[in-house]
């Protein structure tokens, strides 16, 4: 089987994969790294996001093989060097952000690449930066709460119209 | 009172896991040795197996064993937790449900056969060489076809596709009838509850253990009720007696009901390890959800409402078709009939009603409770058709409620529904309402609306659920199979830190959190002294989980119970150390005090001398701390609301958006404020996404035509504006020891008609003369009724 090498959070790391594996097996399976979920089989719910040298990508939809040498983020280099949550994730929970925890992974990859992107959306671009992920707990309500947070703007400003 | 006691806004503590990957849901956990399962799964509706040879597939590379239903003679059919008894006396219907197809199959996605391999891609690819022949047979999709004399049958062992004939109250019939007749106003309305698939947003998966040295199984399965999953399945389903069988829900990525019932995978990998001797594991995708998870909802109604000439209710009816599916699972029968009566009334004073209900089976996906299962079909009927009574009659929309309503002085008020609303106030809550939601702005905003093109609706939905499952003794007479309860077990250690055993489960709902508040606060200690543990039966005693709003309500009562027991016996230490009576001993702030003195002694000491039994009253206590307690509630709980949404609606192409949408409930007393808001945006989310986007559709062949997520639409985030919501109006529950009511299915039981009736009314201000329209509401729906009327 041919092999991959690609760093992820920082670390090398490397393994044999088929042609057909896909990144978020090679990370779940083949790394034990289950901190990137899967939520569907056709590229819909955003569960998997991951950052490909700092490009949000769903890895159900990528071929680890095709990444060799990639620089992959996960959920799990979120953390501050003290292991305390980063930015986002902390924000996340400090507005109730998360329920059952199963989209949050992605929603977490997902609201930090759109920070990098755009350092202060409004709640508007916000909402559709998210369109990729979908979340069944929180009606979005306290996402966009949270990553308005992240953002240092003020989280109040969440309403009708 | 500790700063993380009932009513205060903690941070969630499961979320530190969740937040940084460390979540441990069933997928994630792999078992030393363990082998894969793919099911070979029927891709016609109904038919008939006349060849099913395994051989070539468990000749391919990798192949421990291909499984069929043969390997499960010894076992039962998957149950059904009710029995339904049908008007004219007689039981409701119950077909076999088999674990593997018996010769016969009945849905698309109908489990035929399991290949075991070494890896999932090898049992995959085995399944391609199972030679399977199916004689297709007619299907039935429809239920009045379906209930049609010479419908194709689904089952050899019942009469036809008719699970059961229900009537509730049926002593009201003769009382209803003669309403109508008299009646200065009759409305009626036809409709549909949409078919839903709860798309949890974790898959279902699960792993078997078996033990051979000890006999002993394992099951690790995204289950909202690991106890129930014990019982039914082991000692009703595959013959294992409980205490030869662990059930361990870990991390549980939702469930909104799709998770409480016992499953044919679930069955099928607790055997198979026995079978093979390796762990099997099984994890659905996302398409094999679609065909395999319980579906929801799927009610045809028509319902009629009797009023006098000042719109006051005197009675309603309706005749209902319930689809079933094809099998029973576990609370198939129950919630169209129990779940679905008994609050049909909602909060108003309608003096008598009866709703007629009939289950069919058709050649679909079993059907189940999903989110407020039965509760949101009958607020549905009910405010859609006060909507349309309130437009006949020139009634303003608050106004018609308000004059029903059971008044705040009437509690507990007696229902015709053979239930006692123990306490509300539905008036304050209607109030908050036009208050949060600005309704005298309203006719601005709709011109607002109006100048730009757009037609502008205000929807009402007020609403009364009965959940908090359930008291036993009457969930018993009225044919349930088990009662409804809950248990915890509070074990204080000798340092003075507390596990809580819950029998409830949390799958997004935040009990780690909570239920410490409720201990920290009886306690006054931090929260911090408190983990809760629940989802594995082999740690927590036994209980019936979590669905229907039950955990603060039940589960909590009996944690609030056990640590009621907790408190009895420390203040009989400490007046044992303090040389006082126990009668004497006051506890705050974690400190048991001599009343009336300084003389106190704290938590740690107590827990010490519980477990170090130096200076102790031997004779008459015990050693340790730890208490157990069994909670069975006297009384549903009657969790109510108010809710309205504002649609624009654009003419020229039927496209719905919803602008605002405010909720005012009243949930009881509120444990923690920030997690129940979350359960009002979560089920208010879940009710827009079945008015406007979901629905699960079969072609005449009982295809899946909806069979994934590029088919089912699911809200999101850019579907829907922020919401408003509101828990301030509280009456408290009046028989459990914490005042609850629960929140978990509030936001979908009572938005969906508000979502409607707000479209209703904007097409109605355009001119349209809209009557009838079925969800989900797509543009496409919307623009047809414009132009249809
Ligand atoms: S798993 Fe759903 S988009 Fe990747
Ligand atoms: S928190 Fe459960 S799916 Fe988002």
């Amino acid at each position: 089987m041919p092999k991959v090498a690609m760093r992820v959070n920082g670390r090398a790391v490397s393994g044999e994969v088929e042609g057909r594996t896909l990144l978020v097996q090679f990370l779940r399976e083949g790394l034990g790294m289950t901190g990137t979920h899967v939520g569907c089989d056709t590229s819909q719910c955003g569960a998997c996001v991951v950052h490909v040298n700092g490009v949000p990508v769903k890895s159900c939809t990528a071929f680890a093989l095709d990444l060799d040498g990639a620089e992959i983020t996960t959920i799990e280099g979120m953390a501050n060097a003290d292991g305390s949550l980063g930015r986002v994730q902390q924000a996340f929970q400090d507005h109730h952000g998360l329920q059952c925890g199963f989209c949050t992974p992605g929603m977490v990859m997902s609201a930090a690449a759109l920070l990098a992107e755009n350092p202060t959306p409004s709640e508007a671009e916000i909402r559709t930066y998210l369109e990729g992920n979908i979340c069944r707990c929180t009606g979005y309500h306290n996402i966009v709460k949270a990553v308005l947070a992240a953002s240092g703007q003020d989280p109040a400003t969440i309403a009708a119209e | 009172m500790p700063k993380d006691g009932i009513g205060a806004p903690m941070k969630r503590r499961e979320d530190l896991r969740f937040l940084a990957g460390d979540g441990r849901y069933t997928d994630d956990i792999n078992l030393h040795g363990q082998a894969y399962v793919w099911f070979l799964r029927s891709d016609v509706a109904h038919g008939r197996i006349t060849r099913l040879d395994t051989a070539a597939a468990a000749a391919m590379p990798g192949v421990l064993r291909v499984i069929t239903a043969e390997d499960f003679a010894h076992a039962g059919g998957m149950i059904t937790a009710w029995q339904v008894t049908n008007r004219d006396g007689t039981p409701q219907a119950e077909p076999k449900h088999p674990i593997l197809a018996e010769g016969k199959v009945r849905h698309i996605g109908e489990p035929i056969a399991g290949v075991v391999a070494e890896t999932l891609e090898q049992a995959r690819d085995a399944a391609e060489a199972i030679e399977l022949e199916i004689e297709e047979l007619p299907a039935v999709v429809d239920m009045a076809a379906a209930l049609a004399p010479g419908a194709p049958k689904l089952h050899e062992d019942i009469d036809s596709n008719l699970c059961f004939d229900w009537g509730f109250v049926d002593d009201n019939k003769a009382k209803v009838d003669a309403a109508f007749e008299s009646a200065h106003h009759v409305t009626t309305l036809e409709l549909v509850n949409n078919r839903c698939v709860a798309n949890a947003m974790e898959p279902r998966a699960a792993i078997g253990l078996y033990d051979r040295p000890m006999d002993h199984y394992t099951l690790y399965t995204t289950s909202q009720n690991p106890h129930v999953i014990r019982l039914v399945m082991g000692t009703f389903t595959l013959q294992i007696p409980e205490h030869k069988l662990r059930v361990v829900a870990p991390d549980v990525g939702g469930g909104f009901g799709s998770k409480i019932y016992n499953y044919n995978e679930e069955c099928f990998v607790t055997h198979a390890a026995k079978l093979v001797g390796r762990p099997v594991k099984w994890t659905a995708t996302r398409s094999e959800a679609f065909i395999s998870d319980a579906q929801g909802r799927d009610h045809v109604t028509k319902i009629q409402l009797a009023l006098d000439k000042d719109g006051m209710f005197l009675a309603f009816r309706t005749e209902t078709m319930a689809n079933l599916g094809a099998y029973l699972r576990l609370f198939a029968t129950v919630t169209p009939t129990y779940l679905h009566g008994p609050a049909a009334g909602g909060p108003y004073r309608t003096p008598v009603a009866h709703v007629h209900v009939k289950g069919v089976f058709t050649n679909t996906v079993p059907v189940d409770a999903y989110r407020g299962a039965g509760r949101p079909e009958g607020s549905y009927q009910l405010e859609r058709v006060v909507d349309k009574a309130a437009r006949e009659m020139g009634i303003d929309q608050a106004e018609i409620r308000r004059r029903n309503f059971v008044k705040p002085e009437e509690f507990p008020y007696q229902t015709p529904m053979a239930v006692v609303y123990d306490s509300g106030n539905y008036h304050a809550t209607l109030d908050k309402l036009l208050e949060l939601s600005d309704y005298a702005g309203f006719a601005k905003r709709r011109a607002e609306s109006e100048a730009r093109g757009k037609l502008r609706g205000f929807g009402f939905s007020t609403w009364v659920e009965a959940s908090g499952l359930a008291p036993s003794r009457l969930i018993g007479a009225l044919g349930a199979r088990a009662g409804l309860y809950e248990s915890a077990t509070v074990r204080v250690n000798p340092t003075g830190g507390i596990s809580v055993l819950t029998g409830t489960h949390s799958h997004g709902q935040g009990h780690e959190t909570v239920f410490a508040q409720i201990v920290a606060d009886k306690l006054g200690i931090d929260a911090g002294l408190v983990d809760i543990v629940h989802g594995d039966s082999d740690k927590t005693p036994f209980g019936m989980g979590t669905y229907g709003s039950r955990s603060a309500a039940v589960g909590g009562s009996a944690i609030a119970k056990a640590t009621d027991k907790i408190i009895a016996k420390a203040k009989k230490i400490a007046a044992h150390l303090l040389e006082a009576s126990d009668a004497d001993i006051e506890v705050a702030d974690g400190k048991f005090t001599v009343a009336g003195t300084d003389k106190a002694v704290d938590w740690a000491t107590i827990c010490l001398t519980a477990y170090v039994p130096h200076n102790y009253p031997m004779e008459t206590l015990e050693p340790g701390l730890e208490e157990t307690a069994f909670y069975d509630p006297a009384n549903f709980v009657y969790p109510a609301g108010a809710y309205g949404c504002e649609v624009e609606v654009d003419p020229d192409t039927g496209a719905v958006t919803v602008m605002r949408f405010v909720a005012a409930d009243d949930f009881g007393v509120v444990l923690n404020p920030v997690v129940v808001a979350g359960q009002q945006h979560g089920g208010i989310a879940q009710g827009i996404s079945q008015a406007l986007l979901e629905h699960t559709v079969y072609d005449e062949s009982g295809q899946l035509v909806s069979g994934s997520l590029m088919d089912y639409a699911i809200l999101r985030a850019g579907d829907v504006p922020g919401f408003t919501v509101d828990h301030s109006c509280v009456t408290r529950c009046e028989h459990n020891p914490l005042g609850v009511k629960g929140c978990g299915e509030a936001g979908a039981i009572g938005a969906p008609p508000a979502v409607v009736n707000a479209v209703v009314d904007a097409l109605q201000a355009g001119g349209y003369g809209i009557k009838d329209i079925d969800m989900p509401l797509t543009p496409s729906r919307v623009w047809a009724a414009m132009h249809e009327g």
